[in-house]
């Protein structure tokens, strides 16, 4: 047995990569994992610790370039979602794009059609804010019964990051819309040219043409080098990649604002149109697939957010719904971004539900699923903000219910 | 004088740039950009197209995830459906959902042959376009398709859709 304990860590390390697990240190190794050499030495650029292991589950697919990535929501905390964990949704793949060849051509229905490179937009008046981007196809497996198996599955396509950029109505403003421009049409430089229409209004009132993401520039996954961010509204309207936006008098009748993201009500007519994302909250711990260590002080974690402005409240029940208490929100509350909220509890080992209830500034209370599926049938695909319900056991398991 | 100093006005009026940011686009990178085509039939270029013509495209560029006759295969099907929208298994295809036929060819264009996205000319892609709407009974199989005719086409599921009209959900409780 060595006695240098580095090279006894060295050695527990093997054993755990062996065992294919991020297997921790009994209490009695610790004084042993004290480091009796220097460390690693200074960085470029920093990366987590080989310890944590939180991800974006990859689905198996036939066409990867197809199809999403969720946030695992229970292994984040407070209200920022790492730019590594963002979710992701591409309908053709990430592109690679040089940010000193990139461009944004802004035309249409506008005075000066006007051509800006990233040196032309950071130079101009910027912004930060911190908005939610959320799918609004997140959480559509609850539609015909509650599917997801944990928080990840069920909620991921959603997150939270502080947006920098140049106001669009600055863009506008430069480029001089003529009275007829009542909408736009965004592009992206993905390789399906992924494009959709938003109402002029709300271009000018909060859209950001976003270069950065949580301080630094904007992953590719999430669109580097620009993105358009709309707050509070389906994600897909945050078209990445941003490459022109086209100033128009009518929507174009996009495949991604017809044949998809439009919902489908019972009656066989459909929404469309549906920017707005209601509000809509999860717990995260306890929350599926997690196990409880036992009887006593829990507490009880989520996140709440809505696209009409900031979270209010957020009613807890820990006993199936009999009754509610008021969780604590976390400060500031934003409007159109995640709100985390915190209720202490204490389980008594018993079998029960635990649900979360979000209520907004404009006092929209989050439904439950019989409200959300009497209204719209269960066949909307899109828009589900029912409220969540996990079964935990008297082992301490926590599962979907 | 006064005429001078209104033609200044105006002259700066036209400028109207407060940050006089980026420059001005020339209508030919536009012209190279906007691939835009709108129900109205605006930005669809020359060029047709009739279902016949569009079989060999076809069966070559979209047969193999479309299946040969529409049905699907590695992708969602493009025909059937009709009659579904209201029924526990809707069935969501060109044919029984999509609202306008500038969409199809805004969409092949832009995003087809999926591993090789806009490799189809303006023919092959009209024609394509009208072999989708004659697969689901919309169009003749002689019909032509072009800037004129397509915005024209009346798809069936075309006044299925209506605007947002929530909130219908979350009203105040105690």
């Amino acid at each position: 047995m060595p006695t240098n304990p580095r090279r006894r860590f060295l050695q527990l390390s093997g054993v755990a990569a062996l065992a294919g697990c991020s297997q921790q240190p009994d209490a009695k190794s610790a004084e042993e994992q004290l480091p009796s050499a220097l460390g690693k030495p200074i960085r470029a650029y920093g990366e987590r610790s080989s310890f944590e292991t939180a991800k974006r589950a990859v689905p198996d697919l036939k066409r990867p370039q197809i199809g999403s990535t969720r946030t695992p929501l229970a292994e984040t905390e407070g209200i920022i979602t790492p730019s590594s964990l963002h979710f992701e949704r591409h309908h053709a793949g990430v592109p690679d794009l040089d940010p000193a060849k990139h461009t944004l051509l802004l035309h249409g229905l506008v005075e000066r059609p006007l051509v800006f490179t990233l040196a032309d937009l950071k130079r101009l008046p910027s912004a930060s804010h911190i908005y939610f981007v959320e799918c609004s196809g997140n959480s559509g497996g609850e539609w015909k019964a509650p599917g997801g198996a944990n928080a990840a599955a069920g909620f991921g396509l959603a997150s939270c990051s502080e947006w920098t950029g140049v106001p669009l109505k600055i863009l506008l403003e430069e480029a001089g819309v003529k009275k007829e421009g009542k909408w736009l049409v965004a592009e992206g430089a993905d390789a399906c040219k992924m494009s959709r229409s938003l109402p002029m209004e709300k271009a000018l009132e909060d859209c950001l043409v976003a270069y950065a993401q949580n301080g630094e520039a904007i992953r590719p996954e999430q669109g580097y080098p620009l993105r358009l961010v709309v707050p509070g509204y389906e994600g897909n309207v945050n078209v990445k990649w941003l490459r022109q936006i086209k100033v128009v008098d009518q929507p174009n009748q996009t495949k991604d604002e017809t044949s998809k993201y439009t919902d489908l009500l019972a009656d066989g007519t459909s929404r469309q149109f549906t920017f707005l994302m209601d509000a809509k909250s999860v717990i995260t711990y306890p929350s599926g697939g997690q196990k409880l260590s036992g009887p006593g002080f829990q507490e009880i974690r989520g996140l709440a957010w809505s696209g009409r402005g900031t979270i209010d409240r957020v009613d807890v029940s820990t006993d199936g719904g009999k009754t509610w208490q008021k969780a604590t929100l976390q400060e500031p509350r934003l409007p159109k971004a995640f709100t985390r909220f915190r209720l202490p509890w204490t389980w008594d080992g018993k079998e029960t539900q635990i649900q979360a209830r979000a209520v907004d500034s404009t006092g929209y209370v989050q439904p439950s699923r019989e409200e959300l599926t009497e209204a719209r049938g269960l066949n909307s695909a899109y828009h589900y903000n029912g409220i969540k319900s996990w079964a935990i056991a008297t082992d301490g398991s926590v599962k979907n219910a | 004088m006064l005429k001078v100093t209104l033609l200044a006005a105006l002259a700066l009026c036209a400028v109207g740039q407060k940050y006089n940011a980026g420059r001005a686009a020339t209508p030919e990178e536009i012209k190279a950009t906007d691939q835009f085509m709108a129900p109205d039939g605006t930005g669809l270029p020359p060029g047709k197209g009739t279902a016949a013509e569009g079989r060999e495209t076809y069966s070559r560029r979209c047969a193999r995830c479309h299946g040969q006759q529409g049905q699907g295969d590695e992708e969602g099907p493009l025909v059937g459906g009709k009659g579904t929208l209201a029924t526990p298994k809707p069935l969501k295809t060109v044919g029984s959902f999509w609202p306008y036929a500038t969409t199809i060819y805004d969409y092949v264009h832009r995003a087809m042959p999926f591993d090789n996205p806009g490799l189809l000319d303006a023919n092959q892609t009209y024609s394509v376009v009208a072999l989708i709407l004659h697969m689901n009974g919309i169009i003749g199989e002689k019909d032509e398709m072009n800037a004129q005719t397509l915005p024209k086409v009346k798809m069936p599921n075309r006044d299925g859709f209506i605007r947002d009209t929530r909130p219908d959900t979350g009203k105040k409780k105690k």
